[in-house]
C-alpha cells in the first residue's frame, strides 16, 4: 500500500509539472496573441486599422482636433484678438467645407476602407482629402488664386490628415494592450470558482441516478469553458453569446432547481448583431449570485434583448435583496463590462444600472452592427 | 464503534445532499452511519435537530439567509449539540478561518476517503466548539438565539429595538415581546456596531428605531438628562452623559 502511495505521489508531481508546463504554454500563447502580433484577416502582420469613421466619438475627435489646429495656426498669424478672429475665419472658410465633405466621404467609404490593407487605406484617405481640397479650393472667395496657393492648401490638408491618422494609429496601439488586458480581467472577473465546484458536485450527484442528464451537463460545462478560454478581443455574434448564457443557466438550474426561473424576451433580438464576447454571461452570473442565491424563495431573472432603430438594447432584471450584503464582485464585473463596451464602441455604448422597486436592473445600449452569422 | 453514527445534512442545494447520501452509503462497510435527517436551510436544520439528536452535522457554508457558520453558532446553544463538519465549494476566507481555528471542513466535490476521515475525527472530537466558530465567523449574525423552555427561538436582529443588560442576562426588546439572552453586552456591541448604538452603560439601541430625544422627567433618568424615544415602543431609555455626544451626533447626521 505504501508503495502505491508513493507511486500516486509521483503521478501527482508529474501532473503538477504538466500543469505548470501548460501554464507557461498558455502565457506564451497569450503573448503571441497580444494585438501587436495578432493576425489580421490576411493572416500576418499587426492589426493596425483605420478608426471607425461612423463612430460618433471618432467624428467628434476629428472635428475638435482639426479646429484646434486651425485656431493655433490663426493665433500664430495674429497679434490682436480681432486679427485672430479674422485669421481663424479665413482659414475656416476653406477648412470647414473640406472637413465636412471629407467626413461625409469617409462615413460613406467606411466599410470599404475597413476591408483594405492598412497602408492602402491610409493612401485612399489621403487621396479623398486632397481631391476634396483641390475641388473646394477654386470655389473659395479668397484672393490667392495662384498655383502656389493651391499647393499650400494641399500641403496643409495632407499635413493635418497625416497628423490625425498618426493620432488614431497611436491611440489604437495604446488601447490594444488595454483590450488584451480587459480580456484577462474578463477571464478573472467571470465564472466564480464557486460555480465550477458546485456544478461539478451537482453533476456527480446525477451520475448514478440520471446518467443522461449528467452527460448533457458535462457537455454544457465543456462548451462554457471553451468559450471562456476563446479569444475575447474580437466581436462575436449575439446568437453565440445567447447560447453561452443558456448553457450557463442550464448548469445553474441543475443545482438551484425551482429557485431559478428565467424569462427570455429575445424573440425580436437580431441574432447576427456583433457584440463584445462575454458581455451577457457575467451579468447573468451576477443576477444569479445576487438575485437568486441569497433567497430560499423562487426568483425570476428576465433577459430582454431588442432592436430600437439602429440601437441594440439589452435589459436584465433580477430580484433585489436589500438585506443581503453586496460583495464587491458585482461592481468589478460591471466596471469591466462598461470598460470593454467603451473600448469596442467608444461613446456610442451606454450602460445604466440600479434598483427599481424590488428589482435590480441593468440596461445597456450599443450600436447595432450586423455581421456574418 | 457500536451504534452507527447519526448524521444530519444541511445544504440548500438538493443535488449536494443526494451526493452526500450516496457517499455515506458507499462508506457503510468501514463507517456505519445513518442519516437522521436533512435540511435545505439553517432555520429548518435547527428546528429538526432539536427533536432529532445527531452526532455529526455536515453543513454547507454558503446558504441563503443563514450561513453555515451562523447555523453552527446557534447550534452551539443546544444542550447536546452535534459535532460540525463544514463544507465549502470555494471560499478562501472561510478555509483560512477554519484552519486557524481548527475546525473540520471538506471541499466540494467531496471525496469518500476525506469524508470518512472527517467523520471519524468529528465523532471523537465532540460537539461544535462555540468559541472557535465565533472566531471563524466574519459577518455579524442575522439572528440571536434564545433558549426558552428548552427550545431555541431565533430573534431576527433587524427586529430588535434595544438590548439592555440586566444582572446575568441581556434583555432583547422587539415590537412584540421581550427575550432573555445569555451573552455579554460588550461582545454584542462589537459584533453589531453597525446596527446598534450605545446610549447608556447598560443599553444598546437600534439605529433604525431611534426617533429622537427628550428631556428626562424625574422618574426616568438622571437629573437634567435626556431620554431616547424609539419607534415601536412607548418606553423611553435614559442616555448617559458619557454617551450623549455620540447620540446627538447620530441624530444630527
Amino acid at each position: 500500500l505504501k508503495f502505491r502511495d508513493g507511486e500516486s505521489r509521483i503521478c501527482e508531481n508529474e501532473r503538477k509539472i504538466k500543469i505548470l508546463y501548460q501554464k507557461t504554454e498558455k502565457s506564451e500563447a497569450l503573448a503571441l496573441n497580444s494585438p501587436h502580433f495578432a493576425r489580421n484577416s490576411r493572416g500576418d502582420g499587426p492589426t493596425d486599422t483605420l478608426p471607425d469613421f461612423r463612430n460618433l466619438g471618432v467624428i467628434a475627435r476629428i472635428l475638435v482636433i482639426v479646429n484646434a489646429l486651425a485656431f493655433i495656426a490663426a493665433a500664430i498669424k495674429a497679434s490682436t484678438l480681432p486679427q485672430l478672429m479674422d485669421a481663424f475665419l479665413e482659414i475656416a472658410l476653406l477648412l470647414e467645407p473640406v472637413l465636412i465633405a471629407s467626413l461625409l466621404a469617409l462615413y460613406i467609404a467606411n466599410a470599404g476602407l475597413a476591408r483594405l490593407r492598412y497602408d492602402i487605406a491610409v493612401a485612399v484617405v489621403l487621396a479623398i482629402v486632397l481631391v476634396l481640397t483641390a475641388a473646394a479650393y477654386p470655389l473659395m472667395p479668397t484672393n490667392d488664386f495662384t498655383p502656389g496657393g493651391l499647393a499650400r492648401a494641399l500641403g496643409f490638408a495632407a499635413l493635418v490628415t497625416g497628423f490625425l491618422l498618426s493620432y488614431f494609429f497611436l491611440r489604437n496601439r495604446a488601447f490594444s494592450p488595454a483590450l488584451s488586458e480587459a480580456r484577462l480581467q474578463a477571464l478573472q472577473a467571470r465564472i466564480r470558482p464557486h460555480f465550477l465546484f458546485n456544478s461539478l458536485n451537482a453533476v456527480l450527484s446525477l451520475i448514478r441516478t440520471d446518467a443522461r442528464r449528467a452527460e448533457t451537463a458535462l457537455e454544457d460545462l465543456a462548451e462554457l469553458y471553451r468559450m471562456l478560454m476563446a479569444d475575447t478581443r474580437t466581436l462575436t455574434s449575439l446568437a453565440e453569446e445567447l447560447e453561452l448564457v443558456r448553457q450557463y443557466l442550464n448548469l445553474e438550474q441543475l443545482r438551484l432547481g425551482d429557485r431559478l426561473n428565467v424569462e427570455w424576451r429575445v424573440e425580436s433580438a437580431p441574432r447576427d448583431a456583433r457584440v463584445p464576447p462575454l458581455l451577457l454571461q457575467p451579468l447573468v452570473e451576477n443576477a444569479v449570485y445576487h438575485g437568486i442565491e441569497p433567497s430560499l424563495e423562487p426568483g425570476t431573472i428576465e433577459i430582454a434583448i431588442y432592436l430600437n432603430g439602429d440601437r441594440l438594447h439589452v435589459r436584465l432584471t433580477n430580484p433585489y435583496h436589500p438585506d443581503y450584503q453586496h460583495r464587491q464582485g458585482n461592481r468589478i464585473a460591471l466596471a469591466n463590462i462598461r470598460e470593454r463596451m467603451q473600448l469596442h464602441f467608444d461613446v456610442e455604448a451606454e450602460m445604466e444600472s440600479g434598483v427599481v422597486g424590488n428589482h435590480y436592473e441593468i440596461h445597456m445600449q450599443m450600436p447595432y452592427r450586423a455581421g456574418p452569422q | 464503534m457500536s451504534a452507527p453514527l447519526r448524521i444530519f445534512l444541511v445544504d440548500d442545494e438538493a443535488p449536494a445532499r443526494t451526493r452526500m447520501r450516496a457517499l455515506l452509503g458507499d462508506l457503510q462497510a468501514e463507517l456505519p452511519s445513518v442519516v437522521i435527517g436533512e435540511a435545505s436551510s439553517g432555520h429548518e436544520g435547527l428546528a429538526l435537530l432539536a427533536d432529532n439528536p445527531s452526532d455529526v452535522a455536515l453543513v454547507d457554508i454558503q446558504m441563503p439567509q443563514m450561513s453555515g457558520l451562523e447555523f453552527a453558532r446557534h447550534l452551539s446553544t443546544f444542550e447536546r449539540a452535534p459535532a460540525v463538519v463544514f463544507i465549502t465549494a470555494h471560499d478562501q476566507y472561510a478555509i483560512e478561518a477554519f484552519e486557524v481555528n481548527a475546525l473540520d471542513y471538506l471541499l466540494k466535490p467531496v471525496r469518500a476517503a476525506r469524508l470518512a476521515a472527517a467523520l471519524a475525527k468529528a465523532a471523537t472530537s465532540g460537539s461544535v466548539k462555540r468559541e472557535a466558530v465565533e472566531r471563524a465567523a466574519r459577518a455579524p449574525r442575522r439572528y440571536l438565539s434564545v433558549v426558552e423552555r428548552g427550545r431555541i427561538t431565533l430573534v431576527p436582529v433587524a427586529e430588535i429595538l434595544y438590548l439592555r443588560a440586566e444582572l446575568k442576562y441581556v434583555t432583547i426588546r422587539t415590537r412584540e415581546r421581550e427575550h432573555l439572552l445569555e451573552e455579554s453586552l460588550t461582545a454584542l456591541e462589537t459584533e453589531f456596531s453597525e446596527t446598534f448604538v450605545r446610549v447608556h452603560r447598560s443599553c444598546l439601541v437600534a439605529r433604525s428605531a431611534l426617533r429622537g430625544v427628550e428631556r428626562a422627567t424625574d422618574d426616568e433618568g438622571e437629573e437634567g438628562g435626556w431620554v431616547v424615544v424609539l419607534d415601536g415602543t412607548a418606553e423611553k431609555l435614559p442616555v448617559s452623559r458619557r454617551q450623549w455626544p455620540a447620540v446627538k451626533a447620530l441624530l444630527k447626521g
